[in-house]
């Protein structure tokens, strides 16, 4: 792989990023409205900067290692990240778009009235945005150090500054068209170098015995089920991750302000049904990347797995073509960090600026402050948690640290979503003791396997996959606890649900609405 | 001062059969915005139907999905019968499932629109 090439490519990316961010700012600036101007983006333009905000590290790299180690089980990972917009189409795309709301918090407050259940949510998206920008950053590092051997700790930390600049200089706010670029970026850079191999092969020198990885006596990989790469209990794994990443995708905290900046509840929908097909396109490669890296760079599935995206087009093909190639890769990878990451990062900065520091900075300074430093402030906290974690943190692959942020978020977010849109007996004490009894198990099981997994067995398959007790545990916590609590019913849940659920066209009463 | 020219005359016409219909129209958004019991019968058939379709297609999802593991698991024969060279479960997860997921997503959205219409329809337009 050449340096020279690949980090002139990264620098293409992370220079058009800053650069159509700005551009982008300058023409939201002088149209008069931001909102309205965001709100002209059509569906298939908004479907293609949720899906350029959404294909992270994970999928971009994480996917295709864990399925090299692993096998057969891991496609799982890339069937769940696009299950999960089926779930969030059905459940909730229309009526969290009707409710106005523009972030989580403002939908547990509009919806169950209450400022704990608000402050507790805009904790869990702090948690949430750390635990998934983590494996961002060990991305980014894992990319540089491919590309130029530099220790991990310093793509991490280039990434880390790039988000912080342009997110505090304002240059990703909702830029749906840096988002929508991104996603192409993403795919060309993904499916170029599986095209070349398949003409170069067609053409003449074809190396047989490729698929011979997915066949025969030494397939188990191949396998499903088959226990590869050291799991236990891979059906209850199996289902568990399905559960995580189908119900956890909703719940994540950058996903919902695109949401937002569609028209109306109708085109919510339509964008997700195009989400769905970026997602299915996109998903068609990383197992290609496996399936040759197992013939092609087998010295990876011990070490650097993570990797194997980026190391592959080298191996295959030798000289200036597979520098290219390499270059191309390690520019969409960069692209997947940066989109993720930044997007992550104006979510959650702008929660821990509107709940967690304004009010404080408030009082401290006495009101002497302006309002974009709290929120510059808000992104460097934002991004600086995650980095310290990263460096004190262990060596979880990239796929799994992101399965585990799914995990949080199903067993908090989905049940106060799921259950405040269709269920009109939630209560708001039920809402907060949901969102802690779910938070709690989920987090605690993050934590044990980051401090130090259980050796196997029983333990080690909970604790690795916990969705499939933390999710219906929280269920089971909010439906118990609004039963037992009738008289905390928030008193505007009809007028709620009217505006949930009733299509633009009908001319009622929606009861307040925060931003619309 | 100018004699003021007389305005045009213009001729307002309304085809009895919508003044009737609006009448009845405006009934319904009245129930929801008062909610009465009628309002909330109204409201509670539309998130009923909603649910039932959201629930209808979580369903088809937990059974195809789902039941894809289970296959593996009963049937172990299925973990390594071979398609064109490709083995069953990589052809399924790998491939087939994304148009699958694309068109289930295409016939929700068709009937989630047509509840949203018929109940348009129903308790009248603006």
């Amino acid at each position: 792989m050449s340096p020279a090439m690949s980090l002139t490519a990264i620098g293409l990316v992370v220079a058009a990023t800053i650069g159509i961010g700005l551009f982008g700012l300058r023409i939201s600036r002088t149209t008069s409205d931001f909102y309205v101007a965001s709100r002209a983006v059509t569906p298939r333009w908004n479907a293609s900067a949720i899906s350029g905000e959404y294909l992270s590290a994970a999928s971009f790299l994480g996917v295709a290692g864990l399925v090299l180690v692993n096998g057969a089980d891991m496609l799982w990972f890339s069937v769940g990240y696009t299950v999960g917009y089926l779930m969030l189409l059905v459940l909730i795309a229309a009526p969290l778009r009707r409710s106005g709301a523009y972030t989580l918090p403002d939908f547990a407050e509009t919806r169950f009235e209450s400022a704990p259940v608000r402050k507790i949510c805009s904790c869990l998206v702090f948690g949430i945005g750390t635990l998934y920008l983590l494996p961002q950053l060990r991305g980014a590092g894992l990319a540089l150090q491919t590309v130029t051997g530099a220790p991990t700790e310093v793509g991490a930390a280039v990434v880390a500054i790039i988000v912080v600049i342009n997110v505090a200089a304002g240059g990703m706010r909702s830029i749906t068209f840096v988002q929508a670029f991104q996603y192409w970026l993403k795919l060309t850079a993904l499916a170029t170098p599986i095209f070349v191999i398949l003409i170069a092969w067609r053409s003449g020198d074809h190396p047989v015995g490729v698929l011979e990885s997915l066949q025969g006596a030494g397939a188990e990989w191949a396998e499903p089920l088959s226990r590869a790469g050291g799991r236990d209990h891979p059906v209850y794994a199996t289902y568990s991750l399905l559960l995580a990443l189908c119900f956890g995708t909703m719940g994540l905290p950058h996903v919902l302000v695109r949401f937002y900046t569609n028209p109306d509840g109708r085109a919510a929908r339509r964008t997700t049904v195009v989400v769905l097909a970026l997602l299915g396109v996109f998903y068609l490669f990383p197992p290609v990347y496996a399936v040759l890296g197992r013939s092609f760079a087998p010295d990876l599935i011990g070490a650097g797995a993570d990797t194997v995206v980026l190391e592959l087009p080298g191996r295959i093909f030798p000289g200036t073509a597979g520098d290219l190639l390499g270059a191309l890769v390690a520019a969409g990878a960069f692209a997947a960090f940066l989109s993720t990451s930044s997007g992550l990062t104006v979510a959650i900065a702008g929660v821990i600026d509107q709940d967690l520091l304004r009010n404080r900075l408030h009082r401290l300074t006495g009101g002497d402050y302006l309002a974009v430093n709290s929120f510059r402030i808000a992104a460097l906290l934002a991004v600086a948690v995650p980095y310290l974690a990263f460096n004190l943190t262990g060596a979880l692959s990239l796929a799994d640290t992101v399965g585990l942020a799914f995990a949080v978020a199903a067993s908090t977010f989905c049940p106060l979503l799921v259950l405040g849109i269709w269920w009109r007996k939630m209560s708001t004490v039920g809402a907060a003791a949901g969102l802690i009894v779910g938070g709690v198990a989920a987090i605690t099981a993050v934590l044990v396997n980051v401090i130090g997994p259980p050796q196997g067995g029983w333990p080690k398959a909970l604790i690795g996959q916990p969705a499939a007790w933390t999710m219906p545990l929280a269920f089971i916590t909010v439906i118990v606890v609004s039963k037992l609590t009738p008289h905390k019913i928030p008193r505007g849940t009809a007028r709620s649900m009217v505006r949930l659920h009733t299509p633009e066209a009908v001319d009622v009463d929606r009861g307040l609405s925060p931003l619309t | 001062m100018s004699t003021p020219e007389p305005p045009r005359r213009v001729r307002v016409t309304s085809p009895r059969t919508s003044a009737a219909r609006r009448l009845a129209a405006n009934t319904g958004t009245r129930e929801i915005d008062e909610q009465t019991r009628v309002g909330e019968v109204y409201m509670n058939s539309l998130i009923q139907a909603q649910l039932r379709l959201a629930l209808a297609v979580i369903g088809g999802a937990a059974v195809a999905l789902g039941g894809l593991p289970l296959l593996f698991l009963l049937v172990p024969a299925t973990r390594t019968f071979s398609i064109l060279g490709l083995p069953l479960p990589w052809l399924l997860l790998g491939i087939v499932v994304y148009p699958v997921l694309y068109v289930a997503a295409r016939i929700y959205v068709r009937k989630a629109e047509r509840i949203e219409t018929e109940f348009t329809e129903f308790v009248g337009r603006k």
